[in-house]
């Protein structure tokens, strides 16, 4: 076999559909747009400069914050479930594990979709509640910022899940009882033991929720009512109605800069590449 | 204790399923609105085979992910032996910038890949979009070949040389078959995300070219309607149906003796 015919495809596929698409984001965001819509070949830095305006600052700021809260929820949720389905038998281990890869391999939209069902004025919960006479009025669930959240937790959680399981799983269980020996009480066990040990499926996890929460801009749109703006509702909204492609560019060079940053810091604390992305 | 341990798990898992058991409960409710369950009905599934705009937009979808799918299979399958075995320059950027895609919000890779076909003037439709599904299936398809080419014993490949195969008998009786399961659950994870991608779909599909994701997204956003509960109802049977066969293949190949499971 030619060894250039098998490296070929694989070097093409990066130049033209990886590198060459970025490189050219990177250089739209150094070009001024003109009124119809199209961009006009003359460097500048307005696109930068743009960014620093009160009003994009406030929805970056928003977009993190949303997303540092999602990555948050999710780790409270996912770290007791790790701990107690790790000393289950393995079998226990395989189909609950299952149960958790099945909804997301499901439509994100779809889920999204069931999560309005619930969480609508006249949804599930506030029939439940108001039904039960616990609430008279019902809750403002969705369109707001508590929606968002609920809405990217909930699509995203699987994602937490996977790789903070994989980390605590494989933390030898005689390490607890030794500790456990030795006086320690459940709490000190955790932050002596799981915590460290399980960093690298921490924080993997994490960059798994935390970057697609910014770009998710459909859950932001459906659950948040289109009045809310993410990041990725800006950068779609540039694209698509307001035409500024070169700042929508401006906008996704900052969101890959904070990704390397991101990435570097989980190769720095000990991660490897190839357990992102979730499978 | 054990109690609260197996309620807690009990409960995340709830968190995880209802929404997608009430979309189901209420795709047979004779009532439109999804609030209280009035009757047993398949009225909104013999509605939703009448909805012409929603066949196409499956049809295209169907187009999409199949065509993206052997195509990202084939390419990463070749990219991922070309790169275990040979060296060549720039191997370890290649290998670097494969993770991008699977990292950077896809959001950036959607107008990314908008902008280049725009700039190129490659009108968007079903080109660009089955484009677009393989630029960002490649790297799964590539890590999971890769995760069993590393296991393979590279011996059993020189013998079958000096037993008199050539290249191309060494590939097609020792070398592809070992490697089936990993390109079969590449395939398989490729197929998945293509069938799910809502964002770059978005910026790429142009005005012609609806998918099912895209279209559910329209019906959405104009509102609750319980066809497309039935929809998302028979969605999750197709993926429920790809995932008891990916078992399947696994629980098989682990009965073979084959450590490849994921």
């Amino acid at each position: 076999m030619k060894k250039k015919l098998l490296i070929l495809p694989v070097i093409l596929y990066s130049i033209f559909l990886i590198i060459c698409p970025l490189i050219y984001i990177l250089i739209l965001s150094f070009l001024k747009s003109d009124s119809y819509g199209g961009v006009i070949f003359t460097l500048t830095l307005e696109n930068y400069k743009e960014l620093f305006d009160f009003v994009y600052i406030k929805i970056f700021l928003k977009s993190f914050v949303i997303a540092l809260v999602t990555t948050l929820f999710s780790i409270l949720i996912s770290y007791p479930f790790c701990i107690f389905l790790s000393s289950k038998k393995k079998i226990v281990k395989d189909i609950i594990m299952t149960l958790v890869i099945i909804p997301f391999l499901t439509n994100s939209l779809i889920r999204t979709y069931g999560v309005i069902i619930l969480l609508r004025k006249e949804g599930i919960i506030n029939n439940i509640l108001m039904s039960l006479n616990i609430i008279n009025n019902p809750l403002k669930l969705m369109y707001n910022n508590f929606g968002i959240i609920m809405g990217m937790t909930y699509t995203l959680l699987p994602f937490m899940i996977l790789p903070l399981f994989a980390s605590v799983d494989k933390i030898d269980k005689n390490l607890y009882s030794a500790a456990s020996d030795l006086g320690a009480n459940k709490l000190k066990i955790f932050k002596e033991i799981i915590l460290p040990l399980s960093i690298p499926g921490l924080f993997n996890g994490s960059l798994m929720v935390f970057i697609p929460c910014i770009g998710f801009f459909f859950i932001a749109d459906l659950l948040g009512g289109g009045k809310l703006m993410l990041l990725g509702n800006l950068i779609k909204n540039q694209f698509l109605t307001a035409r500024n492609w070169p700042f929508g560019a401006s906008i996704s060079i900052v969101l890959i800069i904070v990704t390397f940053i991101l990435v570097s810091i989980y190769k720095k604390l000990g991660g490897k590449m190839e357990d992102l992305g979730g499978m | 204790m054990k109690k609260i341990k197996n309620i807690y798990i009990f409960l995340v898992l709830l968190f995880l399923y209802l929404p997608i058991l009430v979309l189901v409960f209420f795709s047979f409710n004779t009532s439109k609105l999804n609030i209280i369950f009035s009757g047993f009905t398949f009225k909104w599934y013999k509605e939703l085979f009448m909805n012409i705009d929603l066949l196409e937009a499956f049809r295209n979808t169907l187009i999409v992910s199949i065509t993206s799918t052997i195509i990202s299979t084939v390419i990463g399958t070749i990219s991922a032996i070309g790169l275990k075995k040979f060296d060549f320059k720039g191997k370890k950027i290649i290998n670097e910038i494969l993770y991008i895609p699977i990292v950077i919000p896809e959001i950036v890779l959607g107008i990314a890949l908008l902008s280049i076909f725009t700039l190129t003037k490659i009108e968007l439709g079903f080109f660009t979009l089955i484009l677009s599904h393989i630029s960002f299936s490649i790297p799964f398809v590539i890590i999971s070949v890769k995760g069993i080419l590393e296991s393979i014993n590279p011996n059993l490949e020189l013998s079958c040389a000096d037993l008199g195969a050539n290249s191309w008998q060494t590939f097609f009786y020792i070398t592809l078959p070992m490697l089936m399961p990993g390109i079969k659950s590449g395939a398989m994870l490729a197929f998945t995300l293509s069938l799910d991608d809502v964002i770059i779909s978005y910026f790429t599909a142009g005005p012609h070219s609806n998918t099912l994701p895209l279209k559910i997204y329209s019906m959405i956003k104009g509102g609750i309607s319980p066809d497309v509960n039935a929809l998302t109802t028979l969605m999750l049977l197709v993926t429920c149906f790809i995932l008891f066969i990916s078992t399947y293949i696994q629980i098989k190949n682990m009965k073979t003796g084959s450590d490849t499971y994921e």
